[in-house]
């Protein structure tokens, strides 16, 4: 029942929250059993008119909601409503069982230009644990509430916030002849969508540059498979792949100046090739006759981790980027695919066969131990959050595909439901550049 | 695969009243047959589908008339099955007899899975499909493959008869 509650209360606030348009609204499909009571009081607002341009407490809480770690206490029940650290009475919070609250306010200082000021509060130890004033425009408003919900969330978690992150998806809308494929970047809370792409030819396998300024993708046009890399800001794109058969699954060197990538070559034999960006130089990692492809880096740009079916079925290889023989990660199950490192390098994310269902698994990379974190049947294209806390996949509602965020113990899950569109092959960016 | 036939079946009748080859087919014939299906996800990129036109000839006709343009392959598999033996033999014959003719081998799978791999299943599809042309007589210049992976489902449910129609490969002329 608990659980149920939260459900409707958070799809309540998920339809205040976002306008009709917003492609992805958050619900919570599973939570942890105990979850951390915070007070995320209204703002107050100086500034032109009698209402804030954006409801920053309401974006905050959210946040902190989605997490599936905090419970944020209903306005209605809040004693008091300060909106600054000296006017907090603990012994009003305490009663609530609140163990922290966030106070602050939005302050107006030019035509456009205004200041977001937050302060957090540990209740029981009455003491301030941040305090921060951040500038902001309309524009960067609802960043500038993600960037304070990501400094509450490390504070009171220990582990860095990723509200003010992105999301990189592909949609497709209708069907037959009138089919169209989107490339989209949205914010982490699903608002703020961008079209990136569209094309009347599938779009597939979207991936960030390391400084989220561009995303490689691989799109059909004119019936033959290529990969693109576009900045995002100016729209510019250049092809960097395109030769006879397959082009595809691109992925950035964590330095940004390689592309990981997979070559079919008119034969159609799958291998895992590194492409130089600048010098254009393609040097072939993997020979054998089976697929080779879903290449993936280590974070310290060493390694590449790719799926292999040379052993029969699909399974997870790692071989050096400088060469050599590839070595068997995955041994667990018929099928492994998919893997994608986790930005700390100590977990791997993958597509896995469990009993006759396609869902994602994290292995913990030294112990080589299998989690199962989904429960969908075809579950798909796991990415892991810069935090590599969590990871966002692909997973089906009916027939579409929805994405789902989970965090890798597997014990929060939060779907990102979506609108008419078929959704799949999220990629979470970076953390962000404030 | 019915409506396919059905629209290939509208396509071959015009190829047969004496249309010259490169026949697009009517617009209105293609339309009205999808909808007499009554699901126009089906069949959509299938042989005879809205692309542009299939190109038509006789020597391309199998026994009961039709023109198989599309091949279906069994779960997980890449092997074709005996029964498109004398299709792809007609199709090699029509490559080998037209020099100038160049076909586009589109490769499918099923949605099952990771999809960069379905794209590998989807070419390794292609590729049987391909040597098959090859060694009976069709040369390397004239056959080009692309897999499309689980990304056009000719079918779009999610059930074991859907899947066979999406394990396939698609055989599309060119010139």
């Amino acid at each position: 029942m608990r659980l149920l509650r939260q459900f409707v209360g958070t799809l309540l606030l998920a339809i205040l929250c976002f306008p009709a348009h917003a492609e992805l609204v958050i619900e919570i499909t599973k939570g942890v059993g105990q979850r951390t009571p915070v007070a995320v009081v209204p703002f107050g607002w100086e500034g032109n008119g009698t209402t804030a341009p954006l409801d920053i407490a309401g974006v905050i809480a959210a946040d902190l909601e989605r997490s599936g770690r905090f419970q944020a206490v209903d306005e209605k029940s809040m004693l008091q409503k300060p909106t600054a650290g000296v006017d907090v009475d603990f012994d009003d919070w305490s009663i609530l069982g609140t163990e922290a609250i966030v106070v602050g306010k939005l302050m107006q200082t030019g035509e456009n230009a205004y200041s977001l000021q937050f302060q957090l509060f540990d209740v029981f130890g009455k003491q301030q644990l941040v305090g921060y004033r951040m500038p902001a425009s309309r524009g960067t408003m609802r960043q500038a509430a993600h960037r304070a919900a990501d400094m509450i969330y490390e504070k009171l978690t220990g582990i860095p916030g990723v509200f003010g992150t992105q999301v990189a998806y592909v949609t497709s809308q209708g069907q037959g002849a009138g089919k169209t494929y989107t490339l989209v970047v949205s914010d982490a809370d699903g608002e703020n969508e961008n079209t990136i792409m569209e094309s009347r030819d599938p779009i597939m396998s979207p991936a960030w540059s390391p400084d989220s300024r561009r995303l490689a993708y691989v799109s059909f046009e004119g019936n033959q498979s290529s990969i693109f890399v576009q900045t995002l800001r100016t729209g510019n794109r250049i092809k960097v792949s395109s030769l006879p058969g397959i082009n595809g699954s691109p992925a950035f060197s964590p330095d940004g100046r390689k592309l990981v990538l997979t070559l079919g070559g008119v034969d159609g034999n799958l291998d895992i090739n590194v492409l130089d960006l600048n010098s254009r130089e393609l040097t072939r990692l993997t020979t054998d006759r089976a697929i080779d492809t879903e290449g993936s880096w280590s974070p310290d740009g060493d390694e590449i981790y790719f799926t292999s079916d040379r052993s029969g079925g699909p399974q997870i290889y790692k071989v050096d980027v400088s060469g050599g023989t590839p070595e068997r990660i995955t041994f667990e199950g018929s099928y492994n695919a998919r893997p994608r490192l986790s930005p700390d390098g100590r977990k791997l994310a993958l597509v896995h066969l469990d009993r006759g269902n396609y869902r994602i698994a994290v292995m913990d990379i030294d112990r080589r131990q299998l989690l199962v974190v989904s429960d969908g049947s075809q579950d798909e294209s796991p990415s892991f959050a810069p935090n590599s806390d969590s990871l966002i996949y692909a997973t089906r509602q009916g027939r579409n595909g929805v994405l789902e965020t989970v965090t890798a113990d597997g014990l929060v899950r939060s779907r990102l439901a979506a609108g008419q569109s078929d959704v799949r092959e999220p990629v979470w960016s970076p953390f962000p550049r404030y | 695969m019915k409506i396919s036939t059905l629209t290939l079946a509208a396509i071959v009748a015009l190829g047969v009243l004496g249309c010259s080859k490169n026949t697009i087919p009517d617009p209105e014939v293609s339309s009205t047959d999808t909808g007499a299906g009554g699901d126009a996800s089906t069949g959509e990129y299938g042989a005879g589908g809205m692309g542009g036109g299939e190109f038509v000839d006789d020597d391309l006709l199998g026994p009961d008339g039709e023109m198989g343009m599309v091949i279906y392959f069994d779960f997980d598999q890449s092997e074709l099955k005996p029964e498109y033996t004398d299709l792809l033999a007609r199709h090699a014959t029509h490559l080998a007899n037209n020099p100038g003719t160049s076909a586009r081998l589109e490769g499918h799978a099923d949605e099952r899975g990771s999809r960069e791999y379905n794209i590998g299943l989807g070419e390794r599809r292609s590729q049987t499909v391909r040597r098959m042309l090859l060694i009976q007589g069709a040369s390397a210049n004239q056959i080009s493959t692309v897999s499309f992976g689980e990304e056009r489902p000719a079918a779009v449910g999610s059930d074991e008869e859907s899947y066979a129609q999406n394990r396939r490969v698609e055989i599309k002329y060119t010139q």
